[in-house]
């Protein structure tokens, strides 16, 4: 390449650059701006409204010293570790039954992916009136005769969050299904009969050929539950409102509640910060692997 | 999360489009005014402010006090004020006041002479801030009310108990009746409310505010509150079987005899009301849970925010005279179950309830709620405290003292 050239690198694909330039300013203002400006306020006695009066560590100290944050960060801990687990082995096992040439597949297809449209709203009122102990699974069970039948997640505080969680799963699953399903179709055929002509058992092939090959499709499933997860707000305020008690609170609803009902903003920035550090513990060194492991590469 | 108030609050706006022509000036008003018996109450304000040529918009947000005021600060600090909206008066719209978002009523309160006409006094305080006045009180609530179903009581062949301790008595036979005791509903701000109560009717008026007013630490670990925390361990239990989670449902339980009683506000009579009982006959009140008959001075306030528009702002004072004005304040007041604020009109359509209120209110047996003497925060945590309490039996009321304790002394 001769050196009068090289100037024009910045101006190739001019149109692309500067047709990108609003998403950029709205990703360094919006996103980074808006996270440092939280962050930064996390550190202040901000009440009702923002103000530059910093307190150093307080809000944090006093944060992890609150019951509530504590039964919320457990409560996403199991909410998130199951859910991340059943998503992804649910998923790939409708995906890979609805893959074995089906009759009606496009039915069975339609039925688990319906729940994904409607919102978290939605399903947790329809759940909460299924678990309902009167009107519910529990009331119809009973109805039938098994008098004794025990099934009242939401109004157990030990198991409430196991509740949630089949919601949560029950709308879930049906994209994580497509997702695969997706994966699984793209697999060439040829790799297949290839098995077949090994004499690999089918399961075998599943988990050291085909899953492998699936790698892509788990990154973007992983991602997709990963941050519906953190978020989880809105089936938690349709189910239980955090009840009973404080038994199904989650690091969200104590942001919102905090910033918004006990008009304390320092508190709530302090703890969407301990969130926003948990995504980035995560997500650091998993895109320096996947990143910066394929430049050496 | 605040995406969640951005929507609630765009909903709220979109919802109001549609609402009257604009012949007059329109004012919107925000309130959480929504259950059968509020709703009966806020038409006769809206009414009567019609009748003064103008228009009134309303913009009732559903979902209790704790769901609107986030939607509603927003509003204003997100440069969206509405005509006049809702507070309970005290601490809540502190720093908007602060901030310079509401408009300083003081001129108009010199002219119409609200000092003199505003009973108690002490109402008025909570709307006054460095000496000038943001809001217009528009009635008295009260929260230390026991709702007692008769029926129930019928039906459980006890006698209808006259103070706390009897009734704590006639738990285990409403029980035995298949009747709830204490009917409880599961929002966070109603087991609170209801410790709050316990602690002014069992603990006495002093010890309420030496805690709340004080903030005194050491006392709220003593051994007077300790007694207030077993009066609240007994409601725990005789609560364990409510499986609702608003307050008008958990008061329906009482109307309809599945529940013996409810301690909760008197805008619980609104509902004895919408369903045709009478007080005395259907059920009882006791003011104080029998035990300390005295009345908090809470209530609702309207404030204003500044605006702009002189339209709208003539309209405003037009609002502030029309909800002070004694034909208003009865007809609102006798709907809303709720005392008025004016010492000078007559209430003879009262029921007996209201009469028992309004004596007590003039034997001057008055004292403040904790929407004057606490911060939000301190509220919040409180509702948080109490929610668990309530929900959890196998808590300890030893722990559960302690950790009330650590939050009176960062109280603020």
């Amino acid at each position: 390449m001769s050196k009068s050239e090289r100037p024009n690198q910045l101006f190739r694909n001019l149109n692309a650059k500067v047709a990108s330039i609003p998403m950029v300013l709205t990703a360094l203002v919006i996103f980074v701006g808006g996270s440092a400006w939280t962050v930064l306020y996390s550190f202040t006695n901000s009440k009702l409204l923002p103000r530059l009066n910093f307190v150093g560590l307080d809000q944090y100290y006093r944060l992890w010293s609150t019951p509530r944050w504590l039964v919320s960060i457990e409560n996403l801990l199991v909410y998130g570790v199951l859910s991340l687990v059943f998503s992804l082995v649910i998923g790939f096992l409708l995906a890979a039954l609805l893959d074995q040439k089906i009759r009606f597949e496009d039915t069975f297809r339609t039925i688990f992916l319906y729940p994904f449209a409607l919102s978290f709203i939605v399903t947790g009122l329809v759940w909460q009136w299924l678990l309902n102990p009167e009107f519910g699974i529990q009331g119809v069970v009973r109805g039938l005769g098994w008098e004794s039948f025990n099934f009242d997640p939401l109004y157990n505080s030990d198991i409430v969050i196991y509740g949630i969680l089949i919601a949560a799963l029950w709308q879930g699953t049906g994209l994580i299904m497509c997702l695969m399903l997706a994966g699984l179709r793209g697999i060439d055929e040829d790799i297949w009969k290839a098995a077949r002509v090994d004499g690999i058992p089918t399961l075998k092939t599943y988990l050291f050929i085909i899953i492998p090959m699936m790698r892509p499709v788990f990154i973007t499933a992983l991602v997709i539950i990963a941050a519906g997860i953190v978020k989880v707000y809105d089936l938690v305020v349709a189910q239980t409102s955090g009840g009973p008690g404080i038994a199904s609170e989650v690091p969200a609803k104590y942001v919102y509640d905090y910033m918004f009902f006990a008009q304390n903003l320092g508190q709530g920035f302090a703890a969407s910060t301990m969130m926003l550090l948990s995504v980035v513990v995560v997500i650091v060194p998993w895109a320096y692997l996947e990143f910066g492991g394929k430049k050496r590469g | 999360m605040r995406y969640q108030v951005m929507t609630a609050a765009l909903a709220v706006t979109t919802a109001l489009q549609f609402a009257g022509p604009a012949a007059a000036t329109d004012l919107e008003v925000t309130h959480w005014w929504t259950s059968g018996g509020e709703a009966a109450a806020v038409a006769e304000f809206a009414k009567a402010f019609d009748a003064t040529g103008n228009h009134w918009v309303d913009g009732a947000i559903a979902g209790s006090g704790g769901t609107a005021r986030p939607i509603m600060i927003s509003r204003i600090t997100g440069g969206d004020p509405m005509g006049a909206t809702q507070f309970n008066h005290g601490r809540q719209a502190e720093e908007l006041v602060q901030a310079g978002l509401m408009r300083d009523l003081t001129d108009l309160a010199t002219r119409d002479k609200w000092a003199e006409i505003v009973q108690p006094k002490s109402l008025l305080d909570g709307c006054t801030l460095d000496g000038k006045i943001y809001c217009v009180p528009v009635n008295i609530h009260s929260w230390q009310w026991l709702w007692l179903s008769n029926a129930a009581f019928e039906k459980a062949g006890v006698p209808v108990p006259k103070n706390w301790n009897e009734y704590v008595a006639a738990a285990p036979a409403l029980e035995k009746a298949g009747i709830i005791p204490l009917a409880l509903g599961g929002q966070p701000w109603q087991s609170s409310g209801a410790f709050d109560v316990l602690l002014t009717a069992v603990g006495g008026t002093d010890t309420f505010l030496k805690v709340y007013r004080d903030k005194d630490a050491e006392f709220a670990a003593g051994p007077e509150v300790a007694k207030v925390f077993k009066a609240a361990d007994d409601a725990r239990k005789m609560a364990k079987n409510t499986n609702v989670q608003d307050w008008n449902q958990a008061t329906n339980l009482v109307i309809s005899a599945k529940a013996g009683g409810q301690i909760m506000g008197d805008w619980a009579q609104g509902e004895f009301q919408v369903a045709g009982q009478t007080a005395g006959k259907d059920y009882t009140c006791l003011p104080g849970l029998g035990l300390n008959e005295v009345i908090a001075t809470g209530g609702d306030a309207f404030y204003f925010p500044l605006l702009q528009d002189a339209e709208k702002s003539k309209a405003q004072e037009a609002l502030a005279e029309t909800l002070l004005d004694p034909k208003t304040q009865v007809a609102f007041n006798l709907k809303k179950g709720s005392l008025p604020v004016r010492g000078d009109i007559d209430l003879k359509a009262a029921n007996d309830c209201m009469k028992k209120g309004l004596d007590i209110l003039a034997k001057g047996s008055v004292m403040p709620w904790t929407d004057q003497l606490l911060s939000q925060d301190t509220q919040k945590q409180k509702e948080d405290l109490f929610s668990e309490f309530f929900a959890k039996p196998d808590m300890t009321v030893e722990e559960a003292q302690k950790r009330f304790a650590d939050i009176v002394a960062s109280a603020d």
